[in-house]
């Protein structure tokens, strides 16, 4: 069985929830980025999520968009993102995941990406515009070792859930709302799509992402799901301090406090 | 709409061979489908095909006609020459033809909001020309450069009624303007129809606008062999994301007739400051398609440039990149200062200022033309007017 799933269904299983944190790839700083990427682990990140940054992210809002601007100009690409992942490997054992675009990831080669993805330790894999109909041209088979998670959207179907939940592996990745990431919460995230989530994904662990930014907001999404995504309110914060990033690491504790005893 | 005899793409997943396809998020899939499922219920639809027919003649101003350019042609003294005169559509370029079919795709599948994206201004300006007619709200993404670049087309957009959306990230041009747009769909879904303005974007976009442009190429057939009695030899088009080039092209994909496109070689091949994808470029996946990218090593889209705002673009439509890998058109690029000399010759010459990125088409006639004889037909698609362009082509004559 799938090392994610595993972590996930181990603290489910203590009744508590998931934490799944959002890092750009060697962003902010690239010299301490693992020194970063093992606080947050600390701070009570169950999950980490390492973006590789792409010049045109499509499903990113202007927070995250600026990070990988920053980090493609420090020069951070997938090999050093590989090489973060390796030296993380030495101290934590938990699952780490690489989300990205599918350009850099085609460019860097397919099969060569799925083996040193798997070399360097790295357990799943998030390409949020290869959607499940594109993967089996994209992916061929040699991800046999990663865990491919996919997502589901308000706008997708019962039907196309299910599918989804069939093909993908490690967790469903659901997107709270219609948008992008790192929206303010204008948007109320529908109830009914969250009742659907719950009821229709069952053969995998699900997380809710997009628009997560406080315990207040995990609050409303908890009783449908397994664990929480955060990601463009810890850029946000990351962008506001210098090392050792301490408000940062705070948020990640208060994040993870509101996930202890929920079922 | 156009059916051709073997040539039956994209498949039923949006493919053209390997490119093509639908590479956007998740929220996007269902919408795309319902958009696929809607258009190709409708474009057998005998009453949408005869709306679309009246505005195209009634509004539009079709059919264009086809000018036998006599001064070029005793320039050259080769073949004869004749321009497809997309230029004379109402708002001044083939735009139009695909803002119409879809405002009317928009209007059936019950949207009240209509956004777009632009870099010169053409599509934009045809998109706000449409969501007026048919009472739409509409929002144009525009680069802060391209805002600065083609301060005309601003100002008719916007008495047009249509909001213009100044885009800050990225490089502040079209590929921006198309991932703000892009972005700005995914979040009100539910109301907006996203009208794009190229044969780009992921499925059934490429088909879709490729459908709308091809009267182009049908006229054209219809015209040429009323005056000729026969096919043309080869037809020349300017590519940037290439609506215009598949508009013209599609009808004769089935016909021995060679397709030429024209990219952009900006300051030339030999520097980074072009945009010619489809000579210099490499598969990639970008706004939705598989497609001819141009791209660093490291899978980045590379900042590109070309003297013609409509040209300047990273990508290309999927169906080029098919079309170029199955040797079906042939794909060349002239420089900038080849174009600019093209729109003065064509001007003096046949009395028709082109748009900077017809001149491309038209500076293309230079090489091929001494290869030709007598009794050869080329047509250029003149994709539109240059009136947009005075401010670049005023240095020609100072």
């Amino acid at each position: 069985m799938s090392i994610i799933k595993n972590k996930i269904k181990a603290i489910n299983d203590k009744g508590d929830k998931v934490l799944s944190v959002f890092l750009t790839s060697g962003f902010p700083n690239k010299i301490n980025f693992t020194e970063l990427a093992l606080n947050i682990f600390n701070a009570g990140a169950d999950i980490l999520e390492i973006g590789i940054p792409f010049s045109d992210p499509i499903a990113d809002g202007s927070v995250i968009q600026k990070s990988s601007q920053l980090a493609l100009k420090k020069g951070i690409n997938i090999s050093l993102t590989f090489d973060y992942v390796q030296e993380i490997r030495k101290f934590s054992t938990k699952p780490i995941i690489l989300m990205g675009y599918a350009n850099p990831i085609l460019a860097y080669g397919i099969e060569r990406f799925a083996k040193d993805s798997f070399k360097s330790g790295v357990n799943g894999l998030i390409i949020p515009d290869i959607p499940v109909n594109e993967q089996k041209v994209f992916y061929k088979n040699h991800f046999n070792n990663l865990d491919i998670i996919s997502l589901v959207a308000p706008t997708t179907p019962v039907n196309r859930i299910k599918m989804i939940d069939g093909e993908s592996s490690g967790f469903v990745y659901c997107v709270s709302i219609n948008g992008i990431t790192g929206i303010n919460s204008d948007k109320e995230i529908n109830e009914n799509y969250l009742e659907t989530i719950k009821n229709t994904i069952t053969k995998n662990k699900t997380l809710v992402g997009f628009g997560i930014s406080s315990p207040n907001d995990a609050k409303k999404v908890l009783p449908f799901c397994d664990g929480i995504i955060v990601g463009s309110a810890i850029i946000k914060s990351l962008f506001k301090e210098k090392s050792p990033y301490q408000k940062t690491l705070n948020l990640v504790r208060e994040l993870k406090n509101s996930l202890f005893n929920i079922n | 709409m156009n059916v051709l005899n073997n040539y039956n793409l994209p498949d039923v997943k949006g493919h053209f061979g390997k490119y093509g396809g639908k590479f956007v998020p998740e929220t996007l899939i269902t919408p795309l489908m319902e958009l696929e499922e809607y258009y190709n219920k409708l474009k057998t639809d005998i009453s949408f095909l005869e709306e679309l027919e009246k505005l195209n003649t009634e509004y539009s101003g079709r059919p264009t006609p086809l000018t036998f350019a006599s001064n070029l042609t005793k320039h050259y003294n080769g073949g004869k020459i004749y321009l497809k005169r997309e230029d004379l559509c109402h708002t001044g370029a083939h735009k139009i033809n695909n803002a119409i079919g879809q405002i009317l795709v928009a209007k059936g599948m019950g949207k009240d909001r209509i956004i777009a994206e632009t870099g010169a201004g053409q599509h934009g300006v045809a998109v706000a020309t449409v969501c007026a007619k048919f009472s739409l709200r509409c929002s144009i993404f525009m680069g802060e450069e391209d805002i600065k670049r083609q301060m005309p087309n601003v100002l008719r957009m916007k008495m047009l009624g249509a909001e213009i959306i100044e885009v800050t990230s990225g490089t502040k041009t079209l590929k921006d303007a198309a991932n703000e747009a892009i972005r700005d769909w995914v979040s009100n879904i539910e109301n907006t129809h996203y009208i794009i303005g190229s044969v780009v974007g992921p499925h059934p976009y490429p088909m879709m606008v490729r459908d709308f442009q091809s009267i182009i190429g049908k006229e054209t057939k219809e015209q040429i062999n009323k005056l000729e009695g026969k096919n043309p030899d080869k037809i020349i088009a300017c590519v940037g994301g290439g609506s215009n080039a598949i508009g013209i092209f599609y009808p004769f994909i089935e016909d021995d007739v060679e397709l030429i496109g024209v990219e952009a070689a900006g300051k030339g091949l030999e520097f980074k400051e072009n945009c010619a994808t489809l000579t210099l470029g490499k598969d990639g996946i970008f706004h939705g398609m598989r497609s001819y990218l141009l791209q660093n090593e490291f899978g980045q889209v590379e900042e590109v440039y070309s003297i013609s705002a409509g040209l300047d673009y990273p990508g290309v439509g999927p169906e080029h990149s098919y079309l170029k890998d199955e040797k079906i058109v042939s794909y060349f690029s002239v420089t900038d200062e080849e174009a600019l000399k093209a729109a003065k010759m064509l001007s003096k010459a046949e009395g028709i200022i082109p748009a900077l990125e017809s001149a491309h088409a038209i500076a293309y006639l230079k090489y091929i033309m001494p290869k030709t004889k007598n009794d050869e037909i080329i047509i250029v698609n003149l994709s539109g007017r240059g009136d947009k362009d005075m401010e670049t082509y005023k240095n020609l004559f100072v």
